[in-house]
């Protein structure tokens, strides 16, 4: 019982802030709005009972990405203005098809829903289900390649940084 | 009584086309940077419920990859806006048409 | 007499020498080294004559086997030499006249750039005419045949800064390919039907075929012998050949390349003695091809071109002989033409470079006094051409036309005493303009140094003496020297008894000749022609066969030539570059779809994106 009030609570918020990050004039109110729907993207987590994947989010995403966004929008692109909806050149028709694709792409899932799930009852869970325990377990035997090439993946990233970021003479 | 599994695969539909519309409609970089991760968190969500589901941790696996593979590609996509947009006016993606033809 | 390969391997290392070397040498050490050669392998040719004649009659053919070319399945190709009195006589005229010829060119072209290469061709040239004598087989000779085609295109345009001497090449080559084809013809219906090659292997079976056959073979030997050797319609090529430096005009177009139709004709002598047909049609061309030459000869102005046409005539001549089986006669006078055209060439030659290369004989005269040695040789050359007794000339010459009554051809022998005759008024007619009289050009004549009148003197005592190598009635070296070879194959060289009524009117009509020259050209000493008139100009223009030529063949082949192109520029081009258009256009079309906004890329991919879950959704 509690748990569905949480859940509407925390859907409404997640939604809400995520138009408001779509809709928003000004970056800074984006950035803080993301936050807040990663937030409560993280309760959702935690009702899945996906502990270590709550913590990642709030800490990964909330944390880290978003603080890289604020530090863009907020410090080094400050001789640069936001731009305006209605300057600049204008796309055909861009606007429309996209509210067509958003709708088309919600009508899609529904049907796939109604058509193809055959859901059974929700069955109940282990206690240990979602705990880093078995997180861990399964990432490093089943998904080690995975977890090693995620990690070349982050290594790239780094060197990536680095060399774009490097000083210029 | 646990949330049923319709309602999580319903909300995250709806956040990924607002982030879908989102990248679309929106010009400045950064919002456009943003609204690809209400993408990615949408999958997400839909990947734990049905990890939730079927009792099966590769859905959460799948999860620790792509926020992974997001955190390096929102670095290194932060740069490139920085640099490309440095010496500009305004922030605008639309004014980066030089690959046209 | 394995040592006969180095006639042949000399000449090519003295070809390859001066070809690779040339530049860096000089002067002297070519010449030394290419006049070597030939004069080595003149040493061995006479070596091996001796050697040969030591034989007992017999056995006077070795062969020397040299490698097996293709030994596939049921035709192995051997290739060999083939040593017997034919090849031995050829041998000797080509190397022993090249040689003299060789000598001369060192002071003849002594002041041309092009020394090396000059000798380095003609090197070449002594190397394939002596493959093409010394082959057992037609292979062999083909190769030898083909050789000699190319060095003589070579040579003809040796100046190929000259237009007309380029012209001239190509002509030469298009028409010796028209011979080409028919020698290639005959030697694959040969292998078809006898499964050989070699002389032997064709020889022996030959009479196995049916008559049709041999007389097609026959002929289309002969097609490739007329080519080579000027006769009518392929003697087109002749005359122009004169652009070539003249000791080329002495070597290839007077004394060795244009006769080696008459050595197939010899060679092939079992072909020939069961194709009856083919024969006479031989000896018909050739009738026409000596009273024509001769006629054209009496109305031309160039040297040169005179001693052409005096060559195509004598190649009739010998033709002529050897269409009716009387092979010894034609080699008899293939060996004093030779020796007398040859020696007419190099002093033809001599007078040109002393006059600075004018060759209009109308430039010229009283030039008897001032090149006394070339005047002198030339006499005797020109009085063995025109049959006067005891000059070699006389000798075979009577030989042929003897023979020719004897056995009956009455129109070839008339054809042929009538053109004697003609021979000894245009030779004289050439003798008195260019050294009687006196001398009406520009320059300064002198006489020409010793290394090219040494062969001249040469020459011109074996165009005296040559003769002798058979005096009518009482003995006749020729005749069996070859005896052994022609015999052979079921052929007999039966020698006929002289005719002495023939010689008496051939002798009767070079003296009218002579005497008629005399009157129009040596007495009155004419400064310009005197002669004119509408046959005199039929004449002058070679009875305006060339013009035909080009009307018939030429004119034709230009237009589908040029049908060709526009079809190939029109249609094919059109073609290929259109499909590349075309491309391009569907490239072209598909541009606007690159926008280059960023956001327009992601519509299209989410758009993809959300259609291909549709259709999974739905259809899926």
């Amino acid at each position: 019982m509690l748990a569905n009030v949480i859940f509407w609570i925390a859907a409404v918020i997640a939604v809400a802030m995520a138009v408001t990050v779509v809709a928003a004039k000004r970056p800074m109110h984006a950035v803080v709005a993301l936050v807040a729907n990663f937030v409560m993207l993280g309760v959702l987590f935690l009702l899945l009972h996906a502990e270590f994947l709550a913590i990642i989010e709030v800490i990964v995403y909330a944390g880290a990405v978003v603080v890289l966004f604020l530090f863009v929008v907020a410090l080094l692109l400050t001789g640069v203005s936001a731009p305006r909806e209605d300057e600049g050149p204008k796309l055909l028709a861009q606007t429309p098809l996209a509210i067509i694709l958003g709708a088309a792409i919600l009508c899609l899932a529904g049907f796939a829903v109604a058509i193809n799930l055959t859901l059974g009852p929700t069955p109940g869970v282990p206690e240990a289900f979602g705990s880093i325990t078995l997180f861990g377990e399964e990432l490093f035997t089943t998904y080690l390649l995975p977890f090693e090439l995620t990690a070349l993946v982050l290594l790239v990233a780094v060197i990536g940084v680095v060399f774009l970021a490097r000083e210029r003479h | 009584m646990t949330i049923p599994l319709v309602d999580f695969l319903g909300l995250s539909a709806i956040l990924f086309a607002i982030g879908a519309v989102g990248v679309l409609v929106r010009k400045n970089p950064l919002i456009m940077f943003m609204s690809v991760e209400i993408m990615w968190n949408a999958v997400n969500l839909t990947f734990a419920a049905f990890a939730r589901h079927w009792v099966n941790m590769a859905g959460h696996i799948f999860v620790f990859i792509v926020v992974t593979v997001a955190a390096a590609e929102v670095a290194i996509g932060l740069i490139i806006v920085v640099f490309v947009f440095r010496q500009r006016e305004r922030l605008d993606v639309d004014e980066l048409s030089s690959m046209k033809g | 007499m394995t040592y006969t390969i180095l006639t042949l391997l000399l000449p090519a290392v003295g070809a390859v020498v001066a070809a690779v070397f040339g530049p860096q040498l000089s002067r002297r050490a070519i010449s030394w080294v290419n006049v070597g050669t030939v004069g080595a392998a003149f040493v061995l040719s006479a070596v091996a004559f001796f050697q040969i004649g030591a034989m007992p009659a017999a056995g006077r053919q070795v062969d020397v086997g040299l490698f097996t070319w293709s030994a596939l399945g049921s035709a192995p190709l051997h290739l060999g030499l083939l040593l017997d009195p034919i090849s031995i006589i050829f041998m000797l005229i080509i190397t022993g006249v090249g040689g003299l010829i060789h000598l001369y060119s060192v002071g003849y072209m002594a002041r041309d750039d092009g020394y090396s290469r000059f000798f380095s061709y003609m090197n070449l040239f002594i190397l394939a005419m002596l493959l093409l004598v010394m082959s057992d087989n037609f292979f062999g000779l083909l190769v030898g045949w083909a050789g000699v085609g190319l060095t003589s295109y070579l040579l003809i345009g040796f100046w190929y800064f000259k237009p007309s001497a380029v012209a001239a090449a190509k002509k030469a080559f298009v028409v010796n390919v028209v011979g080409d084809v028919g020698m290639t013809l005959a030697i694959f219906i040969l292998f078809w039907n006898l499964g050989s090659v070699s002389y032997v292997g064709v020889f022996s079976h030959i009479a196995s075929l049916p008559r049709g056959t041999i007389e097609l073979v026959a002929f289309l030997l002969f097609v490739g012998a007329a080519a080579k050797s000027a006769q009518f319609p392929l003697h087109v090529w002749l005359p122009d050949a004169m652009e070539g430096p003249t000791p080329v005009s002495a070597l290839i177009h007077a004394a060795t390349m244009v006769t080696a139709g008459v050595y197939l004709i010899v060679r092939a002598f079992p072909i020939y003695n069961h194709a009856p047909v083919a024969t006479a049609w031989i000896g018909g061309i050739a009738a026409l091809t000596t009273f024509m030459a001769a006629t054209i000869a009496i109305a031309q102005n160039d040297i040169k071109r005179i001693l052409a046409y005096s060559t195509v005539s004598q190649l009739g001549y010998m033709f002529m002989a050897v269409s009716t089986a009387s092979y010894a006669a034609g080699v008899f006078h293939f060996v004093t033409h030779a020796f007398f055209k040859a020696l007419l060439f190099l002093a033809a030659g001599s007078v040109i470079h002393a006059l600075a290369d004018e060759q209009d004989i109308w430039q010229m005269g009283g030039l008897r006094r001032m090149l006394p040695i070339t005047s002198l040789t030339f006499l005797a050359a020109t009085l063995a051409i025109s049959g006067v007794p005891l000059f070699s000339g006389f000798f075979s010459k009577d030989e042929i036309l003897g023979n020719l009554l004897t056995q009956g051809h009455v129109l070839m022998w008339a054809v042929g005493t009538v053109t004697a005759g003609l021979t000894a008024y245009y030779m004289f007619r050439l003798y008195f303009v260019v050294f009687q009289g006196t001398y009406r050009g520009t320059a300064h004549p002198h006489e020409s140094p010793r290394v090219m009148t040494i062969p001249l003197v040469v020459l011109g005592v074996l165009a005296v003496v040559g003769g002798y190598l058979a005096l009518p009635g009482v003995y006749n070296l020729v005749d069996s020297w070859l005896a052994p070879a022609l015999g052979r194959f079921g052929g007999s060289a039966v020698a006929l008894a002289p005719n002495w009524g023939s010689m008496a009117v051939s002798v009767g009509l070079a003296g009218l000749g002579i005497g008629t020259a005399w009157v129009i050209y040596g007495r009155r000493a004419p400064a310009s022609e005197p002669l004119s008139g509408p046959l005199f100009s039929f004449l002058q223009n070679k009875w305006y066969i060339d013009e035909l030529g080009e009307l018939i063949f030429v004119r034709p082949v230009l237009w589908l030539g040029r049908l060709m192109e526009a079809f190939d520029r029109g249609a094919l081009d059109r073609l290929v570059t259109g499909i590349g258009e075309w491309v391009m256009a569907w490239g072209e079309s598909l541009r606007p779809s690159e926008t280059g906004f960023v956001r327009r890329y992601a519509l299209s991919i989410i758009l993809g994106a959300v259609a291909l879950v549709a259709y999974l959704a739905i259809w899926g």
